[in-house]
């Protein structure tokens, strides 16, 4: 059997390459795909403690959970992904740093 | 070492890698082709932790959607950023000492929990069914009330980006 700590070690490293995309991505686009990766990670973790610790209890708040995030991550990318090519067509930019109409 | 301990083994080097190179390819279009490779790497480690259903979902929703509208947008966005100038801000070097010392956090709480090395998952099977968890997002007792809470967000975010993104006739003048 695989030891639920590999699970946590995979979902720990692919949060951090994501949070490293999150802050370094200068392409808005790719900031989005790196919160979903980490949107992935916590869902590895998720998954992984709900059947190693509470498949057999009927607890079914961990699937619950995964689901909700799954819903989340789905509404997120399209709104984020409206709100890019909104302000690519308005300053032809997806820089980030560019996009800095609300700069005070 | 068993066989599903290579396929997890194979599917996590899989993962990490075309995460890496998705958060670092110049082109936008090749980085989300290696996040789709990573999405289908989740997806093998979910069916690894028999929750077929989320590996099911992870494909439909994921691949099918997310990425798709990952690719379209990057499409419509084109020749920015693409041959020119770095990819990376200022921020770099600062964020790759940050997210090591995360990394390292979180190996070492992991570390300090001495009964993580021994846990396997419980054999019985009954909960893994999908049906259950129909019958539980469904019953008005069980989490009916998220689930509707879920579909007005999903609602309201398809209503939302619908009208951020619409080209208004006015200010085409």
């Amino acid at each position: 059997m695989i030891p639920l700590y590999w699970y946590l070690l995979l979902a720990a490293l692919l949060f951090c390459i994501g949070l490293f995309g999150v802050i370094t991505r200068k392409n808005a686009v790719g900031i989005l795909i790196s919160i979903e990766l980490m949107l992935n990670a916590a869902n590895i973790n998720l998954l992984a403690f709900w059947r190693y610790l509470y498949s057999d209890t009927g607890d079914l708040r961990g699937q619950v959970f995964v689901i909700i995030i799954f819903v989340v991550a789905a509404a997120e990318a399209a709104v984020g992904l409206a709100m890019i090519i909104s302000a690519y067509r308005q300053k032809q930019t997806v820089v980030a740093n560019e996009i800095d109409s609300m700069k005070g | 070492m068993t066989g599903m301990q290579l396929i997890f083994l194979i599917a996590a080097a899989v993962v990490v890698s075309s995460a890496f190179m998705s958060v670092t390819s110049r082109r936008m279009i090749h980085a989300a082709l290696w996040f789709v490779l990573a999405l289908l790497g989740v997806a093998v480690i979910y069916a690894l932790l028999e929750v077929s259903f989320f590996a099911v979902v992870q494909v439909l929703v994921y691949v099918g959607a997310i990425a798709i509208l990952i690719i379209f947008a990057t499409m419509l966005t084109r020749r920015a950023l693409e041959d020119h100038g770095k990819q990376f801000n200022r921020a770099t070097l600062m964020t790759l000492v940050i997210v090591s010392v995360i990394f390292a956090g979180l190996v070492f709480s992991l570390r300090s929990w001495p009964q993580l090395q021994s846990m396997t998952a419980p054999l019985s099977a009954d909960q893994l069914d999908v049906g259950v968890l129909g019958l539980a997002l469904t019953a008005p007792d069980g989490f009916a009330l998220p689930f509707e809470v879920t579909s007005i967000l999903l609602l309201a975010a398809l209503i939302g980006s619908i009208y951020v993104a619409y080209e208004r006739k006015e200010k085409k003048k």
